[in-house]
């Protein structure tokens, strides 16, 4: 049985199992879950639902991945998402003939340019100060939604420019915009961190600082750099959230999406506790917790309560996770400890 | 042998923050009409005794070197159940708040005893429980409830009178004994000296044979408690429950702790000093009340750059602290005789 045992050692095996699962589950559970009807040249359906609404938590994840990696933490990321749709919004304006105020892509530019900013900050106060990862990110995540309603006037803005609808509802080739856009994404960083050393130094920076340190690796900038990177990352997700809803409402665009993004990077097989990451898991993790809010949805479940199962699904896997609880888990059933 | 300075350097962020709030108090008296007076100062205690009381869990969380994100949904909940068991099954108030400071209790020792038994990151553990607690508050109703009961009336609507026409609420006797019995715990109980050990040195604590698992355990379940009692408290103040209570204020009460002068890094801090903190948080509130034209959300904003100032105050200090010991151990070792 070699080939089942190297599948199941592959890191991927066991996100998929649980989306399958979850799909399972649906199949028999929600009717008409897998039914994808062609309107208008587009393929509509519950799954090509859950992957357009799935999209900013994507995009989030990629960014997060490389931050937990580096056993670093960014719960930042909802409040860089009201920022970034904030500063897209005022810049392109709420003209009711859709006339942007600034051409859209200088406006998406400057959202992203400020998101960048804001991710750099993080990165600074972590690398540079020495703050804890969750304090710094902490600052932010407060004063970051203050600074998005101070951007928005405390107002939601609605947007009525038609061209800018196209990032977060459009379609190509059948599929919604969003996704070549995680697609694109994902694949830029893949390559950027497989094929360089970059990911080794981020996993290196993660299993241990001091060490990375004496091999000659600047830790510093690479912990600065995957703050910036998440920064950009949250940036782009606020774009699509912003462009998906057509307007931007500091109060609540990105509100919860930290505990999300986590989830999914987390459920994707990326430890806390920093080192080895996995960017596809990432992003099969968010496919699960896009698909376990669209099933909770399906049941008339009220949104609010999906995060009392989140949080339930988080404390389960960190306990997974956990080498204590495993090594605990395996006493009870009288199984001897692996050696690590 | 070096003179013994007057001030001990651990004094000084208790000192820099006394005098910072004298200072503010002082610009807004000079500033602004009516504001220097013995009720504005009063006020504070008034509108803040709530966050004092969450913040006085909060400093012991943070001197043993974690971090309990949950308060703010913690109290939202204790809000929401306050009201909807007076007003919806009508039960006696005694009745209501054991069950609630029981409740408050319970998810403290649940996420404890998660963080202790199994090593997880206090971080995730509690800001899972932040989105569990806020999911519940949906649970129990998603709309406002209003507190018609008699006794919160009275305890709303309660002044004691203290020199001349000056006046204090009920909640502020209530946030008084727990600052008190707080600031008893830390100095003068095996808990309160325990919770700084670990905070000092995990290890060491263990192996100096301190009940660390018990206190890390107790360490949570003191602040659901306090959670859960600022959330009481808050009731008294609006006398009205509401799902969205309290949201972020997890940051107030971990910036006001961190502007009182207690390390994140744990191990050393002081109750009265996290006092100074709520103080000071009160005080921008009020400046910018006074103000007039600034948008309330200016407060999270200014609140973020003080914890942030606050933050790089410390690691300065301690990065200082740290070269001060080695000088000095480098003295020492200079000056004593090589035997021969």
């Amino acid at each position: 049985m070699v080939g089942w045992k190297s599948l199941t050692r592959n890191k991927l095996f066991w996100p998929i199992v649980a989306l399958a699962i979850l799909m399972l589950f649906n199949l028999f559970f929600t009717p008409h879950f897998f039914r994808v009807e062609i309107k208008e040249g587009h393929l509509y359906g519950n799954v090509i639902d859950i992957l357009k609404n799935g999209a900013p938590i994507m995009l989030l994840a990629i960014g997060l991945t490389l931050v937990i990696a580096t056993k670093g933490i960014d719960i930042s990321v909802g409040s860089i998402v009201a920022i970034s749709a904030g500063v897209v919004a005022m810049l392109i304006g709420g003209d009711l003939k859709g006339v942007p105020k600034f051409p859209i892509p200088y406006a998406m530019g400057v959202a992203l340019l400020i998101s960048i900013v804001a991710g750099c900050w993080n990165g600074l106060l972590v690398s540079r100060v020495g703050m804890q990862p969750m304090i710094a990110t902490l600052i932010l995540m407060v004063a970051g939604r203050g600074i998005a309603m101070v951007t928005t006037n405390a107002m939601v803005v609605w947007l009525y420019a038609k061209p800018f609808a196209f990032l977060g509802q459009g379609y190509w080739l059948g599929l919604p915009f969003s996704i070549y856009i995680v697609a694109f994404l994902v694949l830029l960083t893949a390559f950027v961190t497989r094929r360089t050393a970059l990911g080794l130094f981020i996993e290196s920076v993660g299993i241990n600082p001091t060490a990375a340190r004496f091999a000659g690796i600047n830790a510093k900038n690479i912990i600065f750099g995957v703050y910036a990177f998440s920064g950009f990352c949250a940036g782009v997700s606020g774009l699509v959230v912003c462009s998906t809803v057509m307007s931007a409402d500091g109060n609540n665009a990105g509100l919860g999406y930290e505990l999300n993004g986590i989830l999914a990077v987390v459920l994707g097989g990326t430890s806390m506790n920093g080192g080895k990451f996995y960017l596809l898991g990432s992003i099969v993790g968010a496919l699960i917790v896009q698909t376990l809010t669209t099933t909770i949805y399906a049941f008339n479940v009220p949104p609010e309560i999906a995060q009392v199962v989140k949080a339930l699904v988080v404390w389960i896997v960190c306990l997974l996770q956990s080498g204590k609880f495993r090594s605990t888990f395996a006493a009870m059933f009288g199984k001897r400890e692996l050696s690590v | 042998m070096k003179t013994k300075s007057i001030i001990n350097s651990r004094d000084i962020p208790m000192l820099v923050v006394m005098i910072l709030f004298v200072l503010m108090f002082g610009v807004g008296s000079v500033m602004f009409r009516g504001f220097f007076s013995m009720q504005n100062f009063l006020n504070l205690f008034i509108d803040n005794a709530y966050l004092i009381i969450m913040a006085v869990g909060m400093t012991f969380v943070i001197i043993s070197g974690g971090i309990d994100l949950s308060v703010g949904s913690m109290l939202a909940l204790s809000t929401m159940v306050t009201s909807s068991l007076l007003e919806k099954s009508h039960w006696n108030p005694v009745c209501v708040i054991l069950i609630v400071l029981a409740m408050g209790v319970a998810l403290g020792l649940f996420m404890g005893y998660l963080i202790r038994k199994f090593d997880l990151p206090p971080f995730i553990v509690t800001l899972a429980g932040l989105y569990f607690a806020r999911g519940l508050c949906y649970v129990v109703s998603v709309d406002t409830i209003a507190i018609n009961d008699g006794f919160w009336q009275t305890m709303a609507h309660g002044q004691i009178n203290i020199i001349g026409n000056n006046f204090i609420s009920p909640s502020v006797i209530i946030a008084i004994v727990v600052l008190i019995a707080g600031i008893f715990i830390s100095r003068s109980t095996k808990f309160g000296r325990t919770v700084f050990a670990i905070g000092g040195n995990e290890q060491s604590a263990v192996l100096m044979g301190l009940p660390v698992a018990r206190t890390k355990v107790l360490l949570y379940a003191f602040s659901g408690f306090c959670s859960a009692l600022a959330g009481i408290v808050f009731t008294f103040y609006t006398l009205s429950g509401y799902a969205l209570d309290g949201s972020g204020m997890e940051m107030d009460a971990i910036a006001t702790v961190v502007i009182g002068g207690t390390l994140l890094t744990g191990g050393v801090g002081s109750i009265l000093g996290t006092l100074f903190g709520v103080f000071i948080y009160g005080t921008i509130q009020v400046l910018i009340v006074f103000q007039g034209t600034l948008n309330s959300w200016w407060t999270r904003i200014a609140v973020g750059f003080l914890v942030c100032v606050f933050c790089v105050f410390q690691r300065i200090l301690e990065s200082r602290g740290t070269k001060e010991k080695r000088k000095d151990t480098s003295a020492k070792a200079e000056k004593t005789p090589v035997k021969g």
